[in-house]
C-alpha cells in the first residue's frame, strides 16, 4: 500500500503509522465559560472507546513518522484498501502552505 | 479455437484390441557416458559443457542447460524420493515449479537445503543432491511398511487414533509421527549466505515470458512504457521452449530468438529471469523472489543468494500459463508416470528421453502432442489411451496404437513402470509393456495471482477448468492463464494487453504488429477418477481419491474442510496439481457441480519463499538497527557491559579487574556515587524542543500539572496521561525562555511520545502557535551525581559560573560556559536522590565530555556508572520508572495524585475520574523489605496476606522493581499493593510460584533512602 503524503509525495506504507477513525472530535472537560462539564466523562467515554466499524470509505488518521512527521487524514476503503484522498491535518504545516500560497 | 468438449461427430470409436504398430525410425540416443537417455541432437543444452553431479552419492554427468531432473532423466534415473505418509517410491512428475514428488536435499553442510524442487534446480558442476524421507536407502526404505497399513492410514487417521490419553500426544505420538513422516531435514546450522531486499518501479509488470508474456512485453515496450518482464525460469520463452509451433511463419524457436533480441534492444524493458512473482499486495505492489545464485554452488563474494523484490507497477499483465492436471487412476504415482507436457519438455527442451517405450493416457486433445513428440524424437509410443474413445482430427495421421478406455493399473516398482493395464468401457482389459506413462487430464490456468485479493475463479465447462474471476485492480490475465490455450490466442491477448497497459500509463509509441501463431484446437471430456485401487490426488501428501470420499462421508464437504481434514493441497506445492481433482471428486461425491463446490481461498506466496529472503539483511546483529549513545565508544573502551534498551545500547555497568559479578560492580558504583561523585550517560531520554508563544498552554494541556507558570530558568517534573486516564509517560521539562521549553521523555517512549505530541499539536489544537523539534539525537547528556558533584563541576566550568546553592538552586536550569569557552546546558535535577546535575552538550562532544568528566573528577575518585546503578539508586529513592509506568497505573497509584491540576483540562483528565480509577482498593506503589534480611526479593513475586492460600482471590499485588540496596545492605523492592499506603509496617508474603519461593516481607514507604530529600537539595 502506498500513501501520497501531501508534503513528501507517494511513499510506502512502512513509513506511516495508523491511528484509526478520524471522525471522533475531542470534547473538553470544561465548557466555554470555564465551568466543568458535568457530563464530561460520558463525552470522553464516547470519544475514547466508541468507534463505528465502517465497511467502505472511511477517513482515518495516519502519521508520517518515517517522513515529515505530519498527521494526515486518509480516505481509505476498508473493503478494498483503495486510498481515495489524503489531506494534511489542520496543524500539519497545511496552514503554512496556505499562507505561502501553495496548494496541496 | 475449438471450445467444444465434444469430439468431432465423424470420429469413429477406437477399436480396443488393436495390434502394436511398428516404429518408423530407431531412437537416437547418445551411447557415451552415463547419459543413457540423452538424445543425440536437439534441445537447448550445451553438449560441449558437461557438468558432473551426484545423486545420493552416485556420480553422473549432465549438460549446461539441464535442470537436476532433466539430467536425472538423461541418466535414466526414475526413483527420486519417498512419499510423505506411505513412503511409496516416487519419481519425477513434472518439469516445473509445481513438482510435488521430486524433492531433494541440495548441497551439504550449512548450505543444505531440504525440499528443493529438483525440477527448478539448475544443474551446476559439482552439484550434490540427496533423496529424502527414506532409511536406510532410497531403494530399501523400511518405513515403506506404512504402505501395508494404508487401509488404516486414512484421512484423519492421526486425529482418530492418537486421541487418548491426551498427555501422550506431545511426548510420544507427535514425535514418533514426525520422525516417520515428513520431508527433508534442515541443516541446523546458520545459513552462511546472505539475502537482499529491493524495490523496483515500473509502468507495466509482465509476469511470465511465454508467448503471451513476450507479446505483451514487446507491445508495451515498443510503445515506450517502462516494463519489467519477470520470468521464473532462467531463460525466456515459457512453453515455447518445450513445444513445436510456428509464429509469424517462423519456427517458434526462431521467433523467440528474434523477440529476445528485440527486447534486449529496448532500454525501457527490464528482464528479470529466475524471478518468481509470488504475491499481489495493495496498491499494485507485487512480491517477487529472484534466485540470484541458486544455480551455483557458492554465491560469488558480495553477492546474495536470493533477492526479495517489491515491484510497484501501475499495470500488471499476468501471463503465468497453465499447469497440466494429472489423471486420478490406480498406480498414478509410480515412478515413470509423468505429466504429458513434462515428457514434451524433457524431450524438446532438454533432449532427455523419459522412456524408450512411452504410453500416453489422456482425456483431451493436447495430450496427443506428446505422442507426436515421442515419435519425432525417435522413441516408440507403446499406446495412446484416450478415455474419450476417439482420435482427435489433427492426430488421425499418426501411426500409433490407439485405445479407447482407461488405465486401470500400473505395474512396476522402485525402478519404475513396467506395464500398464488398459480397461475399456465393457470391462475388457489388456496389458501393455511400457517404461514411461505420460498422462494428461487437461490444463488448469494458473489463476493464483488473480485470486490473492479474494477474487474467486470461475468454472468453465468447455475447458473443464477454473479461469480467473475478478482480478486485483490494475491486473489482467492473458493467454493460457486466462483459459485460452492456443498459441494464436496467447499472442493475440498478450499483444492486446500490452498495448492497452502502455496506453493507460501514458505511453505514446506504437505497439507494432500482433504476432500470428497456430490456432490449434483444444477439446476435453473430463475424467475425474478411475476406480480400482490406490489413486493419488495429492501426490506429496499421499491423499487418495478414497480419502476425499471418506472426508465427504464423514461430513467434511466444504472444500475448506476437505483441505484441512485430508491435508489435500497443504503440501509445499500448495495443491497446484491436486486441488481441482480433489474438488471435482468432492463434487462427484456430493452430487453438486464443480462450480458450486468452489475452490479454497488462494493466499500468497504462490511458490515457497525462504524466511532468509524475507529477513534480508535483518539477521544476527543487524536484526534491527542500533543506536549508540554519544559516549558509547568511550564506554566500550573502558570495558562497559552493554544492555539493549529499545534500539539503544546502554552501558549497564563498568566492571573493574577483580570483581566477581555484576552485583559487586553495581554495588561499588552506587557507593561511589553516594559517597563521592559519579556520572552516567542519559542521552537516550527523549528530548523535544517546544517553542512558540503558546508553548506553555500546549504543555498545560499535555501534562497533569502546570508548566505555563514555570519560571524561566527552572525545571519541573511532569506526568502525562493517556486520554483514558492512565499514566502515559513522565520526565522533566525546563523553561529556557518565555517561549522556549525543553521537554524530556523516558527512553522507551521517546518515539511514541513525539508522535503523541505531534498529534496534539496538529490534530487536537492546530490553533496553538507552537512548534516541536525532536532533539534527542542532538544532545549528549550526562547525569553527574554525588556529594562531590559541585566540586567536579567547578573544575569543568568557567570559574565565573556561580554553582552555589543560591546561585544555582535545586531545579535550576541555565546555560553555562565551560573552561575553554564551550557552552553547555546545566540542569540541577536528580534521579539518584543525590546532589546532582545533568549537563548537555552537542552530541558530537559526548565522548570528549566523558573524558573531561573523568579529568575534572579525578581528584574525587569520579566513577562512571551504568543503568543498573541508576536503577538501584532510583529504587532506593522510590522513584517510579518503566515497571511502574506499566499502562495500568493511575497518577495516584504512583503516589503522584496531588500533581493533578483541578484548574484546567488536560489529556486524560475526564477519564481519570472514572469510578474504578479512583477506587480506594487500587494497588498503589509501596516499598517492600524482606523480613529475613538475607532473603533475595524477586520481581514479579505476588503479594499474598499471611496465612492465605495463594490464588487470584488472595492476590494483592506484585513486586515491580527489585534491587540489592548497597545503602541498606539488603534487598528492597517497589511493589504495587492493594491499599498499600494504609499498610506500611504490615507483614505479608512475597509468593513466587515460578521460582518456588514464599517469604515474609514488610510493606514500607517507597522512599528507602534519605526520605527528607536533604541530599539532593544540599
Amino acid at each position: 500500500m502506498r500513501i501520497a503524503c501531501p508534503f513528501c509525495g507517494e511513499r510506502e506504507l512502512g513509513e506511516f503509522t495508523y491511528l484509526g477513525d478520524a471522525a471522533p472530535v475531542r470534547p473538553t472537560a470544561f465548557a466555554a465559560d470555564g465551568a466543568e462539564q458535568p457530563d464530561a466523562q460520558d463525552l470522553f467515554f464516547d470519544y475514547v472507546y466508541l468507534r463505528d466499524n465502517v465497511a467502505g470509505d472511511m477517513d482515518e488518521r495516519w502519521y508520517h513518522g518515517g517522513g515529515c512527521r505530519s498527521w494526515l487524514t486518509v480516505t481509505r476503503s476498508t473493503t478494498t484498501h483503495e486510498i481515495k484522498a489524503v489531506r494534511a491535518a489542520a496543524g500539519a504545516g497545511a496552514q503554512k502552505l496556505a499562507k505561502a500560497g501553495a496548494t496541496s | 479455437m475449438s471450445r467444444t468438449s465434444q469430439i468431432s461427430g465423424d470420429a469413429a470409436p477406437l477399436a480396443f484390441n488393436e495390434k502394436p504398430v511398428a516404429d518408423a525410425r530407431p531412437p537416437r540416443f547418445v551411447s557415451a557416458g552415463t547419459q543413457s537417455h540423452r538424445l543425440s541432437s536437439g534441445g537447448q543444452i550445451d553438449r560441449k559443457q558437461p557438468l558432473g553431479f551426484t545423486f545420493d552419492g552416485k556420480k553422473m554427468v549432465g549438460f549446461a542447460g539441464d535442470t537436476l531432473t532433466s539430467a536425472l532423466v538423461a541418466n535414466g534415473v526414475k526413483l527420486i524420493g519417498r512419499s510423505f505418509k506411505y513412503h511409496r517410491p516416487r519419481g519425477i512428475l513434472t518439469a516445473g515449479a509445481e513438482e510435488p514428488n521430486a524433492l531433494v536435499e541440495l548441497r551439504s553442510g550449512a548450505r543444505r537445503e531440504p525440499n528443493t524442487r529438483a525440477t527448478t534446480a539448475e544443474l551446476y558442476d559439482g552439484l550434490a543432491a540427496q533423496s529424502q524421507n527414506r532409511w536406510p536407502s532410497l531403494r530399501h526404505d523400511v518405513m515403506a511398511v506404512n504402505s501395508l497399513f494404508s487401509p488404516i492410514f486414512v484421512a484423519g487417521f492421526y486425529y482418530k487414533t492418537f486421541m487418548w490419553p491426551a498427555k501422550l500426544w506431545e511426548k510420544l505420538y507427535e514425535p514418533a509421527i514426525r520422525r516417520a513422516a515428513g520431508l527433508g531435514k534442515a541443516s541446523g546450522e546458520a545459513d552462511p549466505d546472505h539475502y537482499e531486499k529491493a524495490w523496483a518501479h515500473c509502468d507495466v509488470l509482465v509476469v511470465g515470458s511465454g508467448p503471451a508474456g513476450l507479446a505483451a512485453a514487446l507491445a508495451a515496450g515498443r510503445a515506450g512504457a517502462r516494463v519489467i518482464l519477470a520470468e521464473e525460469d532462467n531463460r525466456l520463452g515459457g512453453r515455447l521452449l518445450s513445444e513445436n509451433g510456428e509464429i509469424d511463419g517462423k519456427p517458434a524457436a526462431a521467433w523467440l530468438a528474434d523477440a529476445q533480441r528485440e527486447i534486449a534492444g529496448l532500454a525501457n524493458i527490464r528482464i528479470m529471469t529466475r524471478t518468481a512473482v509470488f504475491g499481489v499486495y495493495d496498491g499494485g505492489t507485487y512480491g517477487a523472489l529472484e534466485r540470484v545464485n541458486d544455480h551455483v554452488a557458492v554465491p560469488p563474494a558480495h553477492q546474495p543468494r536470493q533477492r526479495l523484490w517489491r515491484i510497484v507497477a501501475r499495470r500488471a499483465i499476468v501471463a503465468a500459463g497453465a499447469i497440466e492436471r494429472p489423471l486420478v487412476f490406480p498406480g498414478n504415482d509410480r515412478p515413470g508416470v509423468m505429466m504429458a507436457s513434462a515428457v514434451r519438455s524433457y524431450i524438446n527442451r532438454f533432449a532427455a528421453m523419459p522412456g524408450r517405450q512411452v504410453a500416453l493416457f489422456t482425456n483431451n486433445d493436447d495430450g496427443w502432442r506428446t505422442a507426436e513428440a515421442v515419435q519425432r524424437a525417435g522413441a516408440s509410443v507403446a499406446a495412446v489411451v484416450d478415455s474419450r474413445g476417439v482420435v482427435p482430427e489433427a492426430y488421425r495421421g499418426l501411426n500409433l496404437r490407439q485405445l479407447g478406455g482407461v488405465v486401470s493399473e500400473v505395474k512396476g516398482g522402485v525402478d519404475g513402470v513396467r506395464s500398464i493395464v488398459v480397461r475399456d468401457a465393457a470391462g475388457r482389459t489388456q496389458q501393455i509393456e511400457t517404461d514411461c506413462l505420460a498422462m494428461s487430464g487437461g490444463w488448469n490456468p494458473n489463476v493464483a495471482l488473480s485470486s490473492f485479493q479474494r477474487g474467486r475463479p470461475i468454472w468453465r465447462d468447455d475447458i473443464a477448468a477454473f479461469v480467473p474471476g475478478q482480478c486485483p485492480a490494475g491486473m489482467v490475465m492473458v493467454g493460457a492463464a486466462s483459459g485460452d490455450f492456443s498459441l494464436a490466442a496467447c499472442l493475440r491477448e498478450g499483444h492486446a494487453a500490452g498495448t492497452v497497459a502502455a496506453k493507460d500509463c501514458g505511453a505514446k509509441g506504437k505497439a507494432g504488429e500482433e504476432p500470428q501463431g497456430d490456432d490449434e484446437g483444444f477439446a476435453i471430456k473430463p475424467l475425474w477418477h478411475v476406480e480400482g485401487g490406490k489413486a493419488f490426488v495429492d501426490f506429496q501428501h499421499d491423499v487418495t481419491a478414497s480419502d476425499v470420499k471418506l472426508a465427504q462421508r464423514e461430513g467434511f464437504e466444504s472444500v475448506e474442510h476437505l483441505k484441512r481434514y485430508t491435508t489435500l493441497g497443504m503440501a509445499t506445492d500448495q495443491g497446484k496439481l491436486s486441488n481441482v481433482n480433489g474438488l471435482a471428486l468432492m463434487a462427484e461425491a456430493t452430487g453438486r457441480d464443480i462450480a458450486d463446490t468452489g475452490t479454497t481461498i488462494y493466499r500468497p506466496p504462490y511458490a515457497p519463499v525462504a524466511i532468509g529472503a524475507l529477513a534480508g539483511h535483518h539477521r544476527d546483529e543487524n536484526f534491527h538497527a542500533w543506536r549508540l549513545t554519544p559516549s558509547h565508544h568511550w564506554a566500550a573502551a573502558r570495558g562497559a557491559v552493554f544492555v539493549d534498551t529499545g534500539l539503544w545500547k546502554r552501558a549497564q555497568w563498568y566492571p573493574i579487574a577483580g570483581e566477581k559479578d555484576w552485583l559487586e560492580s553495581v554495588t561499588r558504583e552506587v557507593r561511589a556515587v553516594r559517597s563521592g561523585v559519579g556520572f552516567c550517560d542519559v542521552s537516550t531520554l527523549g528530548k523535544v524542543d517546544v517553542r512558540g508563544p503558546d508553548a506553555g498552554t500546549f504543555l498545560d494541556r499535555l501534562y497533569i500539572n502546570t508548566f505555563s507558570n514555570l519560571a524561566v530558568g527552572k525545571a519541573r517534573y511532569g506526568l502525562m496521561l493517556r486520554e483514558d486516564g492512565l499514566v502515559y509517560d513522565d520526565g522533566t521539562t525546563s523553561r529556557l525562555a518565555e517561549d522556549h521549553y525543553f521537554l524530556t521523555t523516558t527512553t522507551a517512549k521517546a518515539g511514541p511520545a513525539m508522535q503523541h505530541l505531534e498529534y496534539c499539536r496538529q490534530v487536537l489544537w492546530p490553533d496553538l502557535d507552537v512548534q516541536l523539534t525532536s532533539v534527542t539525537d542532538q544532545w549528549a547528556q550526562f547525569s553527574i551525581a554525588g556529594p562531590n558533584t559541585r566540586d567536579l563541576l567547578k573544575n569543568l566550568c568557567d570559574p565565573a559560573e556561580d554553582l552555589s546553592n543560591e546561585g544555582f538552586p535545586f531545579m535550576g536550569v541555565r546555560e553555562v560556559s565551560l573552561r575553554g569557552g564551550m557552552r553547555a546546558r546545566l540542569y540541577r535535577i536528580s534521579f539518584s536522590g543525590e546532589m546532582a546535575f545533568e549537563i548537555g552538550v552537542p552530541a558530537r562532544y559526548g565522548e570528549a565530555m566523558a573524558e573531561n568528566l573523568m579529568r575534572a573528577g579525578a581528584e574525587f575518585g569520579v566513577t562512571p556508572y551504568g543503568t543498573e546503578a541508576l536503577g538501584v539508586m532510583r529504587i532506593e529513592k522510590g522513584h517510579v520508572a518503566g515497571p511502574e509506568l506499566s499502562g495500568t497505573t493511575t497518577a495516584d497509584d504512583l503516589g503522584l495524585g496531588k500533581m493533578m491540576s483541578k484548574k484546567k483540562d488536560y489529556i486524560g483528565r475526564a477519564m481519570a475520574g472514572r469510578e474504578a480509577l479512583v477506587a480506594p482498593d487500587r494497588q498503589v506503589v509501596v516499598g517492600i523489605k524482606p523480613v529475613n534480611k538475607t532473603n533475595r526479593l524477586r520481581s514479579g513475586a505476588h503479594i499474598i496476606p499471611k496465612g492465605a492460600a495463594p490464588g487470584p482471590d488472595t492476590d494483592q499485588g506484585y513486586l515491580t522493581s527489585v534491587c540489592y540496596s548497597p545503602m541498606l545492605g539488603h534487598w528492597i523492592a517497589l511493589a504495587l499493593v492493594e491499599r498499600g499506603r494504609e499498610r506500611h509496617g504490615e507483614i505479608v508474603r512475597a509468593y513466587d510460584p515460578l521460582r518456588g519461593e514464599d517469604m515474609e516481607v514488610e510493606i514500607a514507604s517507597p522512599v528507602f533512602y534519605d526520605p527528607e530529600g536533604g541530599r539532593q537539595r544540599g
